[in-house]
């Protein structure tokens, strides 16, 4: 008879042999795909003007010369010790870049994702009790709007009316350029930088310039995890066991918080977990309205230019989110519905 | 059964939500305008990719290398014909015209505090050639190479060095090269103190700053931003400003938009409808330059059908010039239709080209192709790239030519035309230096057809054989005589005019946007022409 | 007519034929009582009409322009102005309600099925099955979509088509994770272990019984996506891939009208209008259905 302890050593052992076989998944088809995109990666370091012995010369020197499984080789060897290599764009180490980017799409998904689930989830519920209503159409149009409408219009629409117009919101990118020197990065996300260092004027500037691209990334889940909850919810409420509760004489509230969306929670963890995901992935165009120095923006800019190092360590980051999130919500699975605990 | 009592809790939830942000915004303070003593520039500068000035070539790192970085000469910004010394007191050629020397201004220093002398010009020639980045062929192209280059570069006294050249130049070609951003001047001691297994301090320099300009360059966070600091230790007029600070931003609209708010000084990327909706606002003020970069579009020799001469011309006639320089062009381009922009030596205005469909089909049939015939193009999506290659899709119908567009990202469509893969090609060139040569070198010059050749200009990328007119382009380097010069140049374009298979059709015209604040900006035709030291705001 | 109608709702069909046509037609009944999901079907009728009828009912063609009439506002000449070629705005979107209709539909059409195959057979089929194709999901999911995309594009070169198959690549793992979800839910219930024990197959239970009920939310959720799809494609545009012009898919179309926002609003206002109608419409569309096809509901 397995231990309890063996038996979870072995459950962790295969979890993270899986997780390492995704990796090396990613890697592998990420690096395939630099192949496959015909752009020149060596254009982007030395340019078009560059005489052809300089091409050949920087080719040699970046090693792509070599068969395609050499280099791979080379470059899961060198990620195993930390050296994630250098990107061409930006003459720093790859990791260094991300370190930069990833906490502003951080914090800005982050943001995001609680407006968008913090309003979302309760406008889905509503919209589920009132179903057929008008509330009901409301919720579904507004949700709509945000789905439909293309994110550069209502980011440069709300710029212009919340920070040209109103004066109510800070402009484009992180931080105001008087405070540029004040705040020192230790975490990279700014809110918890300028409130550790005390520094609450610059952490009311932040906040200024997070809310309005903060609001558009919420929206825009919003919409879907309100329909999705709407859904959910309304399978729960046409169950057997709500007749039987509101014939004991449970209030409506009760049922509709406490059992309802407390079923509807399970499956409603992967819609927010795949919105979450989403929004980190790094919406590029939010980024390109409001200059947001992010993830997005990295790494669209790196596979343009076929910076395949940067391009390769976003995909390594952005997969550790997918990964980290996925386990959360497994996690959460388990914990809320006893009936998948049989899954693994 | 009333469902009211189910949202007390979420009406809660929501008000005290809006409370929070409510109050957090509230908190904010007004947004000051910017700061008396800095600039604020909103540009999109993500292409630059190294600092040091060994490498540096792209447009945006050129501005940053213009202000940080000395050199020898430089010529005049209101009168390009004209050399100014930078850090040369007076220069001389010898009477064999193949050596020239150079004299320092005494007492110069660098950003560091550390002196400038002819040991330090003379390292950072020899650096370039050395370290052979994208650059160097700027200087290498005067014979200088890896092996030679310690002689043929020498320091002759503490504050005067020679520079040999293999064979006669026209000095002009020369000087005009020294006051390119390779030629910058940087700081030996600090730099050799950075120095990595030999790497001439390469890897330090990339991101640092080793210079003797009137500002240095003191951060640079990859589109992100950028910062200038005035540099006390400089020779001549201290910068009025004490900082400059770059914002990355990349969409013209959010550009605009700061502009108007007064959160920047100056827009850089504006577009032609910003331009117009801006012209009508007081607080802004517009300042165009003609820049040395030009738009083409080329046809790829090795087409069977695009290689016959006729066909050549008919293209050439078949591009509503006039109503794109009214429109999509306006403001921010000028119609051009020759190979060396305006404002360099020898370039010719001539404009014979306009829409003429009914010659155009007439050429068509006399090449065989009376009903037309589909083609290709390889096109960038971005703008007025877009919108002139839609244009030019139009007129080509009228004359039965089907123009497929094979829309790509920048590196992607230059990697398709590098391999001589495309049928037309659009796109753009920038001299590299203020010389007639630098176009010519490109536009005109083919010494090797082959597949495999060692230098891959323009004319070689759309196959273009031309050994008479590449021999009439060494001559005009070669030639001595200014004038003489200047209407050598003027034969070879006329003939280009006639028979290449380069459709020139616009010269760009930057448009600079500042607030009405903002003194002495004035942007320069090549990227390492703008001065920001000479700048103030009131 | 009422003949039919007893013949499609008998309560003893006296064949499998006619059983499943009452069925479809009991559906039906329950769709058409909802007046709102009847509003979004007969506005997916019209789309599809002008599709069909574009070059017959367009005042001008959708690649005519005249570079001096370009950004008109709207006028009696022209309903929704004229785009930064002189083009005809109004034409434009008739003629791109096909290809954009198209574009959607048969990314639809590609990912969910897919999407609900892997996730059900995974997640009724547990094990070493739901390992690996759940490996092989998390793959693709954890990719920047955009790299996915961009990547495929770029590889198989530019053109609708090409984005089409992009675009449905990197849309079919949402789909597999929310279908392996709900069939984490449903495996244990009552009425599954009843139709094993009667002897069905594993094949059979995933294809009868277990994809019915997730497709409910499947439908939400590829309704939801169709705005979501077109935008993609026109994400796709503003980086040089997809459409080319002078294609007037409203993706694209948006795309070009980007750097006119502020001004010459109308540009990217039709298409974005256009779009919008289009998610609204096939989100009432999918709504209805999901009312309709849902066994619990009351007929």
């Amino acid at each position: 008879m397995p231990t309890t302890l063996s038996r979870r050593a072995a459950v962790a052992g295969r979890w993270l042999g899986a997780v390492a076989l995704t990796y090396l998944g990613l890697l592998a088809v990420t690096f395939f795909i630099g192949r496959v995109i015909p752009v020149d990666p060596v254009l982007a370091i030395v340019g078009d003007r560059a005489p052809e012995h300089v091409i050949e010369r920087v080719r040699e020197e970046l090693g792509l010369n070599e068969p395609l499984p050499v280099q791979f080789a080379v470059y899961v060897g060198k990620a195993l010790q930390g050296d994630f290599g250098t990107s061409v764009l930006t003459s720093q180490p790859v990791w260094l870049d991300i370190l930069k980017t990833f906490p502003a799409t951080f914090e800005l998904a982050t943001c995001g994702i609680l407006i968008g689930a913090g309003l979302g989830i309760p406008l889905g519920v509503w919209a589920a009790v009132r179903q057929g209503g008008w509330a009901d159409h409301v919720v579904r149009v507004v949700g709509l709007i945000g789905y439909s409408v293309p994110v550069f219009w209502l980011g440069l629409m709300g710029l212009v009316l919340f920070y040209a117009r109103l004066d109510w919101v800070a402009g484009p990118g992180r931080i105001d350029v008087a405070y540029e020197y004040t705040v020192t990065r230790v975490t990279g996300l700014l809110l918890l930088d300028a409130a550790m260092a005390g520094e609450w004027e610059a952490f009311g500037n932040v906040i200024s310039h997070l809310i309005l691209p903060a609001s558009l990334l919420g929206y825009f889940s919003l919409a879907y995890i309100s329909r999705m909850t709407r859904s959910f919810m309304l399978s729960e409420l046409s169950q057997e066991y709500v007749v039987a509760a509101r014939a004991k004489g449970l209030s409506e509230a009760r049922i509709v918080w406490r059992h309802a969306l407390r079923n509807a929670a399970v499956p409603l963890t992967t819609v927010v977990a795949l919105s979450y995901a989403g929004l980190l992935e790094g919406s590029v165009l939010t980024e390109t309205v409001f200059s947001w120095p992010g993830l997005g923006l990295y790494i669209t800019n790196s596979l343009q230019n076929a910076d395949m190092n940067a391009v390769l360590g976003g995909t390594i980051v952005v997969g550790t989110v997918f990964v980290g999130l996925n386990l959360l919500s497994d996690l959460l699975y388990r914990m809320l519905d006893p009936r998948t605990r049989e899954a693994l | 059964m009333s469902s009211k009592l189910v949202f007390t809790r979420r009406a809660l939830s929501m008000a005290a939500l809006s409370t929070l942000a409510a109050v957090a915004v509230s908190t904010v303070p007004a947004h000051a305008a910017t700061p008396k003593d800095t600039l604020v520039i909103a540009a999109a500068f993500d292409d630059i990719i190294s600092l040091d000035p060994a490498e540096a070539f792209e447009l945006s790192a050129g501005e940053l290398m213009g202000n940080g970085y000395e050199r020898l000469i430089r010529y005049d910004v209101d009168d390009p014909s004209k050399l100014v010394g930078d850090l040369a007191k007076s220069w001389d050629l010898s009477a064999d015209g193949r050596t020239y020397t150079f004299e320092l201004k005494p007492g110069l220093r660098f950003a560091s505090g550390n002196a400038l002398t002819a040991e330090d010009v003379v390292y950072s020639l020899q650096r370039a050639v050395l370290l052979d980045k994208t650059p160097a062929f700027i200087l290498t192209q005067f014979g200088l190479n890896k092996a030679n280059v310690a002689q043929k570069v020498r320091q002759t006294g503490p504050l005067t060095l020679t520079i040999e050249t293999d064979r006669v130049y026209a000095p002009s070609l020369f000087y005009n090269c020294l006051t390119a951003n390779v030629a910058g001047v940087v700081d030996k001691k600090l730099v050799m103190s950075k120095e990595v297994n030999g790497d001439m301090g390469y890897n330090w320099l990339k991101t640092n700053f080793a210079g003797s300009g009137p500002l240095r360059i003191r951060d640079w966070r990859a589109n992100e931003i950028v910062v200038l600091e005035r540099n006390d230790n400089y020779y001549g007029d201290k910068s009025k400003l004490a900082r400059v600070i770059y914002r990355h931003v990349k969409e013209a609209a959010t550009q605009r938009l700061l502009l108007e708010k007064g959160d920047v000084d100056v827009a850089r990327n504006l577009s032609p409808q910003d331009i117009e909706a801006l012209a009508s606002n007081a607080n802004v003020r517009m300042a165009t330059t003609l820049k040395g970069y030009l738009t083409y579009f080329s046809l790829n020799q090795k087409h069977p059908i695009l290689s016959k001469p006729e066909v050549r011309e008919a293209m050439k006639w078949l591009v509503d010039y006039d109503a794109l320089g009214r429109t999509l062009l306006k403001n921010i381009a000028v119609v051009h239709q020759n190979f060396l922009p305006v404002g360099l030596l020898g370039a010719s205005t001539e404009k014979p080209y306009k829409l003429d469909v009914a010659k155009a089909k007439a050429l068509l049939a006399k090449a065989g192709h009376p009903d037309g015939f589909k083609v290709t193009i390889d096109m960038r999506t971005i703008q007025p790239i877009q919108g002139v290659t839609e244009a030019i899709q139009q007129t080509f119908k009228q004359a039965g030519i089907q123009l497929e567009i094979l829309p790509g990202d920048g590196k992607q469509t230059l990697t398709k035309y590098r391999a001589r893969n495309h049928d037309i090609y659009i796109g753009s060139w920038g001299a590299d230096y203020w010389d007639p040569h630098t176009n010519a070198d490109t536009f005109a010059r083919n010494p090797d057809n082959a597949d495999n050749a060692k230098s891959k200009p323009l004319a070689w990328r759309n196959g273009w054989d031309i050994p008479e007119m590449t021999k009439k382009s060494d001559a005009a380097a070669m030639e001595r005589d200014g004038a003489k010069r200047a209407k050598m140049y003027q034969e070879i374009q006329a003939e280009f005019r006639n028979t290449s298979p380069f459709v020139i059709l616009y010269q760009w015209a930057t448009v600079t946007a500042m607030r009405s604040n903002v003194d002495g900006l004035k942007v320069g035709p090549t990227s390492d022409g703008t001065f920001l030291f000479k700048v103030s705001k009131r | 007519m009422t003949a039919w109608r007893d013949w499609l709702l008998t309560e003893r069909p006296q064949s499998r034929r006619q059983a499943a046509l009452g069925r479809a037609y009991a559906v039906w009944r329950v769709f058409a009582r909802n007046r709102l999901a009847v509003a979004g079907l007969l506005i997916v009728l019209a789309l599809v009409v002008m599709a069909f009828t574009a070059h017959l009912i367009a005042p001008y063609g959708p690649t005519d322009g005249v570079l001096d009439q370009r950004l008109q506002p709207p006028s009696a000449a022209h309903w929704f102005g004229t785009d930064d070629q002189g083009r005809d705005i109004f034409s434009r979107i008739l003629h791109g309600a096909g290809i954009t209709l198209t574009v959607v539909v048969m990314v639809a059409v590609l990912a969910a099925p897919i999407g609900l195959l892997v996730g059900t057979v995974s997640g009724y089929a547990g094990g070493r099955i739901d390992a690996v194709l759940m490996r092989l999901t998390d793959i693709f999911l954890a990719f920047p979509r955009l790299i996915l995309a961009l990547a495929f594009v770029a590889a198989l070169g530019p053109g609708i088509e090409n984005a089409v198959i992009a675009i449905a690549i990197t849309s079919w793992p949402p789909y597999a994770r929310i279908a392996r979800a709900e069939t984490l839910t449903i495996r244990r219930a009552e009425y599954i272990e009843a139709v094993r024990l009667m002897g069905a197959g594993p094949w059979r239970i995933i294809w009868r019984h277990v994809m019915p009920l997730c497709l409910s939310s499947m439908i939400v959720r590829v309704t939801l996506d169709m705005a979501g799809i077109i935008l993609t494609a026109a994400g796709l545009g503003f980086l040089g891939l997809g459409a080319q012009p002078p294609l007037p898919e409203w993706g694209a179309m948006i795309a070009n009208g980007r750097q006119f926002v502020l001004d010459q609003w109308w540009v990217a206002a039709a298409p974005g209008a256009a779009i919008f109608l289009v998610s609204l419409a096939f989100n009432l569309l999918g709504d209805g259905l999901r009312d309709a096809l849902d066994p619990k509901a009351n007929r």
